[in-house]
């Protein structure tokens, strides 16, 4: 698995590549804890090159949601594959994360 | 007569992706969907990681044996582990309401699985029944 962080002025985008699992996932997990874990921080996680997902990957947003909600930022997810939807959906949590389809809706007020 | 596959990994996270493979691959020669190849990938793997974490509370070197039945009709997938004896109640879904980190994985694997059966009745560690039928189209 492969993680790059694009800094911008008013948000950062994390780009993952690869598959997040109970191997990955810790990974994932200190890299995304300091971007959010911060006043009004944005970060948009762009799931293009996400090949599989587990709970473990899950559970590791939920907790940047909660950190995100917490200290006034924006979370939001875009690019996501089908099968990823799925797990989200399968987790029922498709409504609780800010999903989009693509980078043009992501950055729609950011 | 059923064809049976065996993989045997240790305890270790990176191993995972083989159990992953090996499954999606026997899935396909069934006449599984794409939609429920990628779900029973999903809770093999699930309950992989929940031997890991709870049977063997995170130690990469113990075994994990994953036994994979092909009926006609269904996939039967035995996993097996030598860990620490779980109480049923270990084995209970999360409260969908309750949005927080972990918990996630029992609820994933009863979502999309037909037949979750859970047997510690074993001198040592425990016993995962997993059985999907082939939807017919």
């Amino acid at each position: 698995m492969e993680l790059e962080v694009d800094r911008r002025v008013n948000y950062s985008i994390l780009k993952i590549k690869g598959d997040v699992d109970l191997y990955s996932s810790p990974q994932v997990r200190k890299q995304i804890i300091p971007l959010v874990d911060k006043k009004n921080a944005n970060l948009l996680v762009d799931f293009a090159g996400v090949t599989y997902m587990d709970s473990s990957g899950v559970a590791t947003l939920v907790e940047a949601l909660q950190l995100t909600n917490k200290n006034g930022g924006k979370l939001r997810l875009f690019n996501l594959a089908q099968p990823i939807k799925d797990v989200f959906e399968l987790s029922r949590l498709d409504k609780v994360f800010d999903i989009c389809e693509n980078e043009q809706q992501v950055l729609e007020g950011i | 007569m059923a064809e049976v596959i065996e993989i045997r990994i240790p305890s270790e996270p990176k191993f995972l992706k083989i159990i992953r493979a090996t499954v999606g691959h026997i899935c396909e020669t069934m006449a599984f969907s794409s939609e429920d190849c990628n779900n029973i990938t999903l809770a093999v793997d699930e309950a992989c990681s929940n031997i890991i974490r709870h049977a063997y509370g995170g130690s990469s070197n113990q075994p994990i044996h994953v036994l994979c039945i092909l009926h006609k009709d269904r996939l039967e997938v035995l996993l097996r582990d030598f860990g620490r004896k779980a109480d049923e109640s270990e084995f209970k879904s999360r409260e969908l309401d309750d949005v927080r980190p972990g918990g996630l994985g029992v609820h994933l694997i009863k979502s999309v699985m037909d037949i979750v059966s859970y047997d510690n009745s074993f001198e040592q560690g425990n016993q995962l029944q997993l059985i999907k039928y082939v939807r017919k189209k």
